[in-house]
């Protein structure tokens, strides 16, 4: 079913993306444009781009990655990065008319990018789904929760009695850890706390369950005893499941807890790409080691000063020339011109480990033992 | 260090000689008892049926220089407290003074040459600025509001301020939705600075904003008291920006502080469960350790201020809890030199004081 019905926009998108062709097109994808058979979801060369009355904005320009299931991915970067705008591209969530997409976007052998909106539409909610950042935003006032629950579940099994879609939905508040969830099935969203509702909306998004659950941003609203009540139930329920999970934050920590690999993205583009344990423990982009340096850590000694990351991040409408961080990037001057002139390619270093940065490898460990460990 | 606290005035619990000189200053702000309740209206009469006990009887004071850090999960009545020492509020119990003057209850027209020595920073950058109005009339605001000449008059001021806050001078004339959030925070710090406060609250300074830009706002600040001498109550949730800022930390909870300690002391050995918890709960960026660490997690939610538990209000969730908390409201007391705790079985409590003794050591006064 997958590429028969193409939608108008991607052949217009395949236009865009023929003039926007420029060498880091091929960068990104080279060597590796085959989608991963054996991964659940396999993303490849995604660019999302919006035309907007100040100019094209290249919100995501050539990501890809693969995410196995029961795996968790998470997605750093700061706001404008691009990470909202990926999740809601693999979901289908943009609007056609406005957004130009290209790309692949492989979810259990099926493309959806070219797929017919009415097929992502049932996939939506059954194989994929989203927990948003804030639960009071993303729940409808007027109506209880478990009505909310229902509509979800009712829409994907179409034969299943009201009073059957009930049951669920109270075992599925059960499930997220909700008190008396026969009783609290008929509240209004208001009448649930913040944590409350993020579980609500947990409940929401499995009560299908999905194969891929995507969570934008779970837990910033929340304080952290909640956020570590939310963290802690996501893991849980992903073992139960055996979803796959992409988690986009800007948290440090919480990447660190829950995930098993990390896309570090700027500027719409993936900078850096590797197993947690090797970004937080030998990241060689810049641009990660601002992020690490800038975070006051509790498990270390006090530090004296932290390390920002000087400026601010970049228009995407008007992206600095070569390697977008180049502004930003203390070592920019290191690289002899290249930095301002050519688009860095994502390079595979070590297996699973793959950096975008033109610094010579050596430089950069050097850089890293020298520099940047000492003071993380 | 700073323990001593509130004594120097009143030194009558205060068992703790030897501290810096910072501590031995008089505090610029001493607030005690403090409590605001907001009443809850019902019916055709809107008689009134209870109050929100945001803020329910806390005593404290900020040393001159210093930065007092306050931390708890939403609802705990932190930011009712910054309202209330900034007098945006009028307490409905309790004093609070500020250089020796009590100002508790002064009203607006008294209140405002004071505001001159207090100024707050907002928590988000972009609703705290007027969109119609230019960088410059926003930053130069408090020059008009209070009627100061400055040397080379407003603009120039503006100027310096911007300057002062990482800001070009020439963005004066240019509107608030012209920056990106940081750069918007920087602008109300200038306006906060503008007057050349002696104390600056700060509701969730950063907590809005990226992390890279968070270390800029925090290294800011940093550079600013060791600049001009401020003074910070610094507001916000996120423990580890806590300690990183501040000298002291209070940890507040539906209302109360239930530990108020040097920084280094409360996070090498927090005594309160609750703090245990708080620090327990916050994610550590080191995937390795994830696995290990035991965190101790809290469940439920933070009761309700209308009527919160009796005896100690943590007793609802804490797992240490016995049949005197319920009862007995454990006093804020000092277990050691610049560590005080509110409870009854605290944790890393130094041998000879395993049982509190009666000194109380905040508020000695009452």
């Amino acid at each position: 079913m997958s590429k028969t019905n193409p939608v108008a926009a991607s052949s217009k998108a395949k236009a865009a993306e023929a003039d926007a062709k420029d060498a880091d097109t091929k960068a990104a994808s080279a060597g590796k444009d085959a989608p991963n058979p054996e991964a659940f979801l396999s993303v490849r060369d995604l660019r999302i781009h919006f035309d907007t009355d100040d100019g094209l904005v290249r919100s995501v320009d050539g990501v890809s990655f693969d995410l196995e299931t029961g795996k968790t991915l998470g997605i750093v970067g700061e706001s404008g990065s691009g990470k909202s705008v990926t999740s809601l591209g693999i979901l289908g969530l943009h609007r056609s008319k406005r957004a130009r997409i290209s790309g692949e976007v492989w979810l259990d052998g099926e493309e959806l990018i070219s797929a017919d909106p009415d097929r992502v539409r049932q996939l939506r909610g059954e194989k994929m789904s989203m927990i948003f950042q804030d639960p009071l935003t993303a729940m409808h006032p007027y109506y209880t929760v478990g009505a909310q629950i229902v509509e979800a579940y009712r829409v994907h099994h179409p034969q299943a009695s009201k009073k059957a879609a009930r049951g669920v939905a109270v075992e599925m508040l059960d499930r997220v850890g909700i008190p008396q969830p026969d009783r609290r099935v008929d509240d209004y969203p208001h009448q649930f706390s913040g944590g409350m509702r993020q579980r609500a909306m947990i409940a929401m998004s499995l009560v299908n369950n999905p194969k891929l659950l995507i969570a934008d941003e779970p837990t910033t609203a929340l304080d952290v005893t909640v956020q570590a009540q939310i963290l802690d139930l996501i893991r849980d329920l992903q073992k139960e499941f055996g979803s796959a999970v992409i988690i986009i934050t800007h948290d440090l920590g919480v990447v660190a807890e829950l995930s098993d690999d990390i896309l570090v993205m700027y500027g719409g583009k993936c900078v850096e790409k590797g197993t947690s344990e090797t970004i937080f423990t030998a990241p060689e982009h810049p641009y990660t080691w601002g992020l690490l340096g800038s975070m006051p850590r509790m498990d270390r000694e006090l530090q004296d000063r932290l390390i920002p990351v000087k400026g601010s991040p970049p228009s995407l409408i008007n992206l600095p020339k070569g390697c977008a961080f180049n502004p930003r990037c203390p070592y920019a001057e290191l690289t002899g011109g290249k930095s301002t002139t050519e688009t860095p390619q994502l390079i595979e270093v070590k297996p699973g480990h793959r950096v975008a940065c033109h610094l010579p490898e050596e430089k950069r460990h050097s850089i890293f033992r020298d520099e940047i460990a000492p003071r993380l | 260090m700073t323990e001593d606290s509130d004594t120097a005035a009143e030194a009558t619990a205060a068992t703790v000689p030897a501290s810096p000189p910072a501590s031995d200053r008089e505090p610029l702000l001493k607030v005690s008892g403090l409590e605001k309740h907001f009443p809850i209206k019902k019916g055709l009469l809107q008689r009134q049926s209870g109050a929100v006990r945001a803020v329910d009887g806390i005593d404290f004071d900020v040393k001159p220089g210093e930065t007092l850090g306050v931390v708890g999960e939403s609802g705990c009545g932190k930011s009712t407290m910054g309202r209330l020492i900034t007098r945006l509020l009028e307490p409905t119990g309790g004093k609070v003074e500020f250089e020796g003057v009590d100002i508790t209850h002064l009203g607006s027209g008294k209140i405002r040459p004071l505001r001159r020595d207090i100024q707050m920073i907002f928590q988000d950058p972009y609703s705290s600025l007027n969109p119609r109005h230019t960088i410059g009339t926003i930053v130069g605001a408090p020059f008009r509001l209070q009627k100061v000449q400055t040397e080379f008059g407003v603009k120039r001021a503006v100027q310096d301020l911007l300057e002062l806050c990482g800001l070009s001078p020439e963005h004066y004339n240019r509107y608030p939705h012209e920056f990106s959030g940081g750069q918007r925070q920087r602008i109300g710090i200038a306006r906060a600075l503008a007057l050349r406060p002696k104390m600056i609250v700060a509701d969730e300074p950063v907590s809005a904003l990226d992390v890279s830009i968070q270390a800029q706002v925090v290294n800011l600040l940093d550079d600013l008291q060791r600049e001009l001498g401020l003074t910070y109550v610094i507001i916000a949730h996120d423990l580890s920006v806590v300690r990183h800022v501040s000298d002291r930390v209070a940890v507040m909870y539906l209302g109360k502080i239930v530990e108020l300690a040097d920084r280094d002391s409360l996070y090498g050995s927090p005594m309160h469960p609750y703090t245990n918890a708080l620090m327990s709960a916050v994610p550590v960026p080191d995937p390795k350790r994830r696995t290990q660490r035991d965190r101790i997690l809290l469940t439920g939610d933070v009761p309700s201020p209308i009527s919160p538990p009796s005896g100690c209000r943590f007793h609802t969730r804490c797992w240490k809890a016995q049949e005197v908390c319920k009862v007995q409201e454990p006093p804020l007391v000092a277990l050691k030199t610049g560590h005080q705790v509110a409870c009854h079985f605290p944790e890393n409590a130094p041998e000879d004081t395993a049982k509190p003794s009666t000194e109380k050591a905040s508020a000695p006064a009452k």
